[in-house]
This record gives structure tokens, C-alpha cells and sequence, in this order.
């Protein structure tokens, strides 16, 4: 019996811990550190329609339990991933969640449309760009823009889509509910919280954009308060990520609603958290008698 | 997990750790240390100092939390100790000189030994801000050893005297020292600090500009050639 077998949004997981977008590479180096298809899924670094070399500056800032990044989606863009890396991870006895981000509508059609002649399992449409052609305002903060990018790319898009949110949403409930009715096959949430740290010597941002990603054990709390909010506001499965380190959390996780939990900052604790996290659920459930996880699922 | 053999002050804010285990170390590498459970979050990228039958050393200054944690490890206690990682320092011939600022020095001595034992010639120059630490270890591993407290190490070397330099510390240190050996004979190998998050090459925080597009510093790196990281400059 598979305790933690779940499905989500039709595709089957062998169990529901995935390793968020922008952690764990596509997962090349990780597999040569421990038994990668022990995980249920890997959700790719995001990618751009070409390929972008990042920002400038430092990167990683360490917070009280968590982390600031500002990676600038440094990607090989959607044609070095096809030659480098899907034949690869397709050939993986796990869920192949491809995760695209653009900075204008066209970038985000045509990445999606080159991958529509491709197999993977689940596209993740990253929405926490900043749209260059608006003035860099972040598609995924207004309900009415993430709609429309949901919308545009619904159309164009032959593979299941699953929309991963902002927590910088102004209304992350009604924002999910504009993906589910723009035909989102499933929701994750959350990306990283904006936020900022200043060198107080150089009286400057630490970081060259001046705002970074927060995420880590610090961010986990509001993630489980949105994920509650969301899971229970919309039909389509969530996926729900944001500080997850312990099996425990993942259980609050499940009970808040997720279907599937992903892993991202707490790799860099210990690159093979994430099998203690399925190790540490298998556990739960045997002692618990839980004969299939999702028995728990928003029972909160 | 590892048990910690020792862990010394060897100068002012200046630690030196051993932990066990046989690790296949080559010079120039680094690991990941973490002598904690969930927080800080990071675990720490530190040189490794030496490896042998008995264990792996690593030379660390204490500069912040985690380093902070390091130091209080005693003999016997546990340390998590993941790698080594990184590409490490090439194997060459000829006269060779090694060339450290700081904490930067820490990588050399398994460098001077490693080099040594193939039979190169080998130079050691260690700056220090303060104070000169492990100059007995430092002095029996090398042909010969120069010693700069408060300067400027980059002064006391003449690279045209080598054919390969090889160089770890503060950014402006080697570029300084790049500035230096431009024009001469001498292939000159850097080796970059910059902030590392998983310390493995999957996410890209640590990444370096180079002439042949962007690096991971944990994973194509920490060494490179000189002319690939200063080129420009």
C-alpha cells in the first residue's frame, strides 16, 4: 500500500513532495548527492522564452530563518533546456513540472507554445514577473493581469497548467479564483515575499533591485495562513510551498489543504531534506492508521 | 555526521577544525560545515586547510553566526561535513607560487603540501591585517615563505619569477595581483568567494561572470584562470 500516493490534477504522484522551482536546479547535481527518484516530483528552474544571465551583485542574504534571493532568473531559456535537460528528466521516475516565467505576454506565449511540442507532466506558470511593457509591475499582484496572463496562455496551452502565485498578491484569494475560472488545472503558492535589507555602512540596498525573495522557515507561517485561505476558496488542487523543512510542516500543509507540498530553501540545510520530509509522512501515516494521505487534506 | 577531533584558536578570531572521516579532498576544494539544526538557515563554505588518513581540516575565521557555532565545537561533539565540492587547484609542474590574503590563506597549505609532493617548487606569501598565525605549518610545507603583517602581500612578490601563481582572499587582493602578473610568463589561478547558497551549483546565487559566460563558483569553481574572472579589467 502507497500511503502518500496522490493525484493532482490528473497526473499521479508516488507521493505529494516536490522540489520548488529555482532550489534544485533540474536536479542534475542533486542526483549525484542521493536517490533523486525517491521525490515525487521536481518543479524546474524557472525558465525564460531565451536565456538570461541574471542579475548583478549579491544574490543570497541570510535572514533570521530564511534566506533573500535575487537569482534574476538565470536560466539556459526554453531551447538549452530542451537540448540539455527534458530528455534527462522525463527519463526520471518522477513528476516533471516544467516552470516557465516571462516578462511580457508574447515571452510567456511563445515559451509556452515552443514547450506545447514537448512531454512533460505539468507546466507551472511563474507569475511573479515584472511585466517590462506595464511599467515593471509584477503580473501576479492585480487580479485583472494575472487573469489575463492565465487566460492568454490557457489558450495556448496544451499541457496542465498550474499557476504558482505571489504572496505579494493585493488579493490572493480573488487572484486564485480569476486562475480558476480562466481554466488553471491546479494552483501553487507561494513564491517569495518581498523584502529588503540595507548595508548600513554604505547606507545602500544589499541588493543591486534594491527588493529580493524572502523565503525559509521565516515565511512559513503567512504561506499556511494563504494556502488555508486559497485551498479553501477554489476547486482545482493546490500545491503548497513556503518555508517547509520538517514532516510536520508538511502535514500542517496537507491539513490547510495542499495536495502536494514542494521543498525549496531547506535543501540548502541538507540537500536530501526533502526524503526525511516523505520519510517523516510514511511514518505519520502508519502510526496515525491514515491509509492514504489526502485523508488529512483541509481537514483544518 | 563527523566527530570533531579538535578545534583550536590559532589566532585572533582564527579557528582551526578537524573533523574525521576519509575524504577523497583534492587541493582547493571546500565544504559545507554545519554544526546546527535549522538555523542559520545556510550551512557554511570553508577551505579545506588538510586532508589525511585521519581526517579533513578546515581553517575558518569567525565573522558571523554560523562561524560563531564552529568555534564552539568541542572534541568529540558532531559536525556535519557535506563534499568536498568545487573544481579545486590544478595539478602542474615548475615554480610555483601560492599567494594568500586573510582567511584567503587557508586553501594553501594543502596546496604548498599537495604541490610539494609532486615535485614542484613552491613559494608561499601570507598577508596578514594583525597578527601572522601557523607559520610553523605553513613554513614546513613550502621551499620558501614571505610573511606580510599590515601591508601589502602583492608588494613581496616578482611574478616573472614563476611559471604558475595560484592566489585566494579579498577580491581586490587578486585583482591587484592579476594587475601584477599580466605581461609575464606566469599562469595565475584565482580563487572566488563569492555568497553560496546550496554550495552544489543548483541555484545560482554564487554565480560568476566570466569571458566564457556566467560560472558557478561552488560548482565550476571556486578556481579559475585568471584572465576569465579579471579579463575585462
Amino acid at each position: 500500500m502507497n500511503r502518500l500516493a496522490v493525484e493532482f490534477a490528473g497526473v499521479p504522484f508516488k507521493n505529494p513532495v516536490v522540489m520548488a522551482s529555482g532550489t534544485f536546479g533540474f536536479g542534475r547535481e542533486y542526483a549525484q548527492l542521493f536517490p533523486i527518484e525517491r521525490l515525487g516530483g521536481i518543479s524546474s528552474k524557472g525558465l525564460t522564452l531565451h536565456a538570461r544571465s541574471g542579475n548583478e551583485g549579491i544574490r543570497i542574504w541570510e535572514t533570521p530563518s530564511g534566506i533573500m534571493n535575487s537569482v534574476g532568473l538565470e536560466n539556459p531559456g526554453v531551447e538549452g533546456f530542451i537540448a540539455r535537460d527534458l530528455a534527462w528528466v522525463n527519463s526520471l521516475d518522477l513528476v516533471n513540472i516544467v516552470n516557465v516565467g516571462g516578462h511580457s505576454m508574447e515571452d510567456y506565449v511563445q515559451a509556452v507554445e515552443r514547450l506545447n511540442e514537448e512531454q512533460l507532466d505539468l507546466l507551472e506558470l511563474n507569475i511573479s514577473c515584472p511585466n517590462v511593457k506595464q511599467g515593471g509591475m509584477n503580473f501576479g499582484v492585480k487580479t485583472e493581469m494575472a487573469a489575463e496572463v492565465v487566460r492568454t496562455i490557457r489558450n495556448v496551452c496544451k499541457h496542465k497548467l498550474v499557476v504558482k502565485l505571489s504572496p505579494n498578491a493585493e488579493n490572493i484569494v480573488d487572484l486564485a479564483k480569476a486562475c480558476e475560472a480562466e481554466g488553471a488545472d491546479g494552483i501553487s503558492l507561494v513564491n517569495t515575499f518581498l523584502a529588503m535589507a540595507i548595508d548600513i555602512k554604505k547606507k545602500q540596498p544589499v541588493f543591486n533591485n534594491g527588493y529580493a525573495g524572502l523565503s525559509g522557515p521565516a515565511i512559513k507561517p503567512i504561506a499556511l495562513r494563504m494556502i488555508h485561505q486559497v485551498s479553501h476558496a477554489v476547486e482545482i488542487p493546490v500545491m503548497g510551498l513556503g518555508g517547509i523543512s520538517t514532516w510536520q510542516d508538511a502535514v500542517e500543509f496537507i491539513m490547510a489543504g495542499a495536495t502536494v507540498i514542494q521543498v525549496g530553501t531547506a535543501t540548502f540545510m541538507k540537500p536530501d531534506k526533502a526524503l526525511d520530509i516523505i520519510d517523516g509522512l510514511e511514518h505519520y501515516c502508519e502510526e496515525n492508521g491514515i491509509q492514504n494521505i489526502l485523508e488529512i487534506r483541509g481537514i483544518v | 555526521m563527523a566527530i570533531v577531533l579538535k578545534n583550536e584558536a590559532v589566532g585572533k578570531d582564527f579557528y582551526l577544525l578537524k573533523a574525521a572521516g576519509d575524504y577523497p579532498a583534492s587541493m582547493g576544494q571546500f565544504c559545507m560545515l554545519r554544526a546546527w539544526d535549522e538555523y542559520p538557515v545556510l550551512s557554511r563554505p570553508i577551505s579545506i586547510f588538510d586532508c589525511d588518513a585521519e581526517g579533513i581540516s578546515f581553517l575558518y575565521k569567525v565573522v558571523g553566526q554560523g562561524t560563531e557555532l564552529l568555534a564552539q565545537l568541542r572534541p568529540g561533539d558532531e559536525v556535519d561535513v557535506q563534499g568536498p565540492y568545487g573544481n579545486g587547484f590544478p595539478m602542474v609542474k615548475g615554480k610555483v607560487a601560492l599567494l594568500g590574503g586573510g582567511i584567503g590563506v587557508a586553501p594553501l597549505y594543502y596546496a604548498a603540501k599537495t604541490l610539494k609532493a609532486q615535485g614542484c617548487t613552491v613559494d608561499l606569501y601570507l598577508g596578514f591585517t594583525e597578527e601572522a598565525m601557523l607559520e610553523d605549518a605553513y613554513g614546513a610545507v613550502c621551499d620558501k615563505m614571505t610573511v606580510n603583517v599590515g601591508g601589502y602581500v602583492t608588494d613581496e612578490i616578482n611574478p616573472a619569477e614563476y611559471d604558475v601563481i595560484m592566489t585566494c582572499g579579498p577580491q581586490i587582493m587578486m585583482k591587484v595581483l592579476a594587475n601584477k602578473v599580466k605581461g609575464t610568463a606566469a599562469q595565475l589561478y584565482v580563487s572566488m568567494e563569492n555568497r553560496m547558497g546550496c554550495g552544489v551549483g543548483a541555484c545560482l546565487v554564487c554565480s560568476c561572470k566570466t569571458s566564457s559566460g556566467n560560472k558557478k563558483v561552488c560548482k565550476d569553481g571556486p578556481v579559475f584562470k585568471a584572465e576569465e574572472v579579471f579579463g575585462d579589467e
